[in-house]
């Protein structure tokens, strides 16, 4: 029998598998994982010390790019840090617009992972599908904020500006055949809140497809079941958050025990899986996209019948109307004062979390009354899941950790920051 | 039960726990949340009564992070005098620490109960000369790679970690980059070099610039009740 040697495999860091730029050392017996060494770091861009030496206001671009598949969470996170240092109470038409949009960002995220995740273990379709509808969200960021993923929509003080009456529709174009066009407009003749309207009523459609193509497959159930199985009691010690922890049958979920914004007046359930593997966090992720729906129709109604301001009226910190410039001084002065050296946050530190669709994204700001933050320090909720790399591979095979990586929904933005 | 209500039941768990056992803890609230700050020293037993009694249940640490306060409160245009005297034309560029060598660095971790739905912010201050503090792996894992990029981007020491390697930054970088006194451009840049035909490193060629100063006002506009103006005429009566 011939002997069997240890290896030493670099897993990484450009390899389609590995969700970005992620370099692995493992440790192998044969087949079978000994140790992981993940060794991040390699997106590493200094965006805390960046904002450390920026305005409040100019980093909330910066906060796009950290988790860039689910970016208005990011920016929720950080202006709210801020809102609470401010002591600022935001209008409630901004609160419902800012959980529509974090709504969005989660079936945004959710497709991206369950599409990249099925692709990582073998089934093309899915991404496919996956994309078609993320086509249309992404049309969403860009009808309010002009910019289909970074959109820096969320301001200190509520939303940068109301929703749009009409929704951007498709135009002649020599490439695409009438009919097609006509298609492809159907849903958008009304406003972004109709548009988003048709969508609720035609994705949970959407995700039976993808159902149908995942939760019975075979091949599909081989590969999850039992993969990466973690504890209540593990996930707690590894500070896991998000799906992760509902995966091993905890019902946390920040939305639902420390609100923030108006989810305290919406009404959604918190699925838990049970086993604690990739499997159940698979059908946890999947449930959420369902819940996520509900959410958003409920926002939308509440939003159709409640008009109102989504910026707070204070001029220290939101920039007065446009029209009032021209013709008020003092709206002047205000408007340079804003743009030229920012607002003061006064001594003091917060920490502020909102449930990310990876887990619990915080911002903790030290300020020292000045115009920008002394210390920001982002908790990433995948660094945490990053670090149980090791515990939650070992004793599996190499094609697992292409697995376990998938189910922990890792972006290096915002890892490695 | 609010979070109001939950914040005071820890407070009274301090009072019954900690007051006689740690005195030298102090705690302290402010907007809603709950600061707790340890000496040096009972970091490790403070810890392990946070977590193992049920009375606080802390049983996830959410984030640890070191804070330099090297710069603490610096401002590159003097605000103060400026109504009498005009401000300069630009922003002072220099670095400058000031720091009482005492409490230069501070390591803070964040702490979540779930069964109590409370958090809780616990800070401890290091000297600048040896920032060093016990280790709380052992306690939380998930503190393990945390304090692996406190230490990499600050330099602050965790006493009995299994594995204190550097994190975020490059293989072979040097300098601790999150620290006040290391500039924002860096120190070295890197090209690739044809005639050696590997990628070399350099002093960096770029100079800092800051576009918007950093100015630290008192304008206490945000206190409510609170007139500047009314103050003043109170303190000119006063004498």
């Amino acid at each position: 029998m011939a002997e069997i040697r240890n290896y030493t495999l670099n897993f990484g860091p450009q390899h389609p598998a590995a969700h970005g730029v992620l370099r692995l050392v493992l440790e192998m017996d044969g087949e079978v994982i000994e140790r992981a060494d993940p060794h991040v770091g390699l997106l590493h861009r200094g965006t805390e010390k960046l904002a450390e030496h920026k305005p409040f206001n100019h980093s909330i671009p910066y906060m796009d790019r950290l988790d860039y598949v689910s970016m208005m969470c990011n920016e929720h996170g950080y202006v709210g840090t801020i809102e609470k240092l401010l002591g600022i109470e935001v209008p409630e038409r901004a609160q419902y617009i800012r959980v529509l949009f974090d709504e969005i960002t989660r079936i945004l995220n959710h497709l991206m992972w369950l599409g990249a995740h099925a692709l990582d273990v073998g089934a093309m379709t899915v991404f496919l599908y996956a994309f078609r509808e993320r086509e249309d969200l992404m049309d969403c960021y860009e009808a309010v904020s002009g910019a289909r993923m970074h959109a820096a929509y969320y301001r200190v003080g509520g939303v940068y500006r109301d929703l749009p009456d009409q929704m951007p529709r498709y135009t002649k174009e020599h490439l695409r055949s009438e009919k097609d066009i006509k298609y492809r407009n159907q849903a958008r003749e009304g406003s972004l809140l109709d548009f988003i309207e048709d969508f609720t009523e035609r994705f949970p459609g959407y995700i039976d497809e993808y159902e149908t193509l995942l939760t019975d497959n075979r091949i599909w159930k081989q590969r999850l079941v039992g993969i990466g199985v973690v504890t209540p009691e593990r996930a707690r010690q590894l500070g896991f958050t998000g799906p992760m922890i509902r995966g091993s049958g905890i019902a946390w979920d920040l939305r639902k025990k420390q609100p923030y914004a108006a989810y305290d007046k919406v009404d959604f359930d918190i699925p838990v899986g049970s086993n604690g593997d990739s499997y159940d966090r698979y059908l946890v992720r999947v449930e959420e996209m369902r819940q996520s729906n509900r959410i958003m129709k409920q926002c939308v109604e509440w939003l159709k019948n409640n008009p109102g301001p989504v910026m707070v009226g204070d001029p220290k910190v939101a920039p007065p109307p446009r029209e009032k410039m021209k013709d008020d001084m003092e709206a002047l002065i205000h408007h340079f004062k804003l743009f030229t050296e920012g607002y003061n946050v006064p001594e003091g530190e917060a920490y502020f979390a909102v449930e990310a669709p990876k887990g619990e994204f915080g911002c903790y700001i030290i300020s020292d009354g000045a115009n920008k933050p002394y210390r920001l320090k982002i908790r990433a909720p995948g660094f945490a899941h990053m670090a149980a790399m090791d515990e939650m591979t070992r004793g599996h095979m190499l094609a697992d950790v292409v697995a376990v990586i998938g189910t922990m929904d890792v972006v290096f933005g915002e890892i490695d920051r | 039960m609010s979070l109001e209500e939950r914040l005071d039941d820890l407070e009274e768990a301090f009072e019954d726990y900690l007051e006689e056992d740690f005195p030298d803890c102090k705690w302290s609230r402010a907007l809603n949340e709950m600061t707790l700050v340890v000496p040096r020293g009972q970091l490790l037993p403070v810890m392990q009564l946070l977590r193992s009694n049920s009375n606080f249940g802390f049983e996830q640490c959410i984030d640890v992070c070191g804070v330099d306060y090297a710069a603490y409160g610096h401002s590159e245009w003097n605000a103060e005098d400026a109504p009498n005297t005009g401000f300069s034309r630009g922003a002072e560029r220099e670095l400058v620490t000031e720091f009482e060598a005492e409490s230069r660095f501070a390591v803070v971790y964040h702490l979540l109960s779930l069964a109590h739905n409370v958090r809780l912010r616990v800070k401890v201050f290091l000297d600048a000369d040896y920032p060093m503090v016990d280790s709380v792996t052992g306690i939380w894992n998930s503190a393990n790679w945390f304090e692996r990029e406190a230490f990499d981007l600050f330099g602050i020491l965790f006493n009995g970690h299994p594995d204190l390697r550097r994190i975020l930054t490059d293989y072979g970088f040097i300098g601790h980059p999150f620290r006040k006194d290391f500039p924002l451009v860096g120190q070295v840049e890197m090209r690739y070099d044809e005639d050696k035909g590997r990628v070399v490193y350099e002093p960096v060629s770029i100079e800092q610039r800051t576009l918007v100063p950093r100015v630290v006002r008192n304008d206490y506009r945000y206190e409510e009740g609170c007139d500047p103006v009314k103050e003043e005429e109170q303190e000119q009566a006063d004498g």
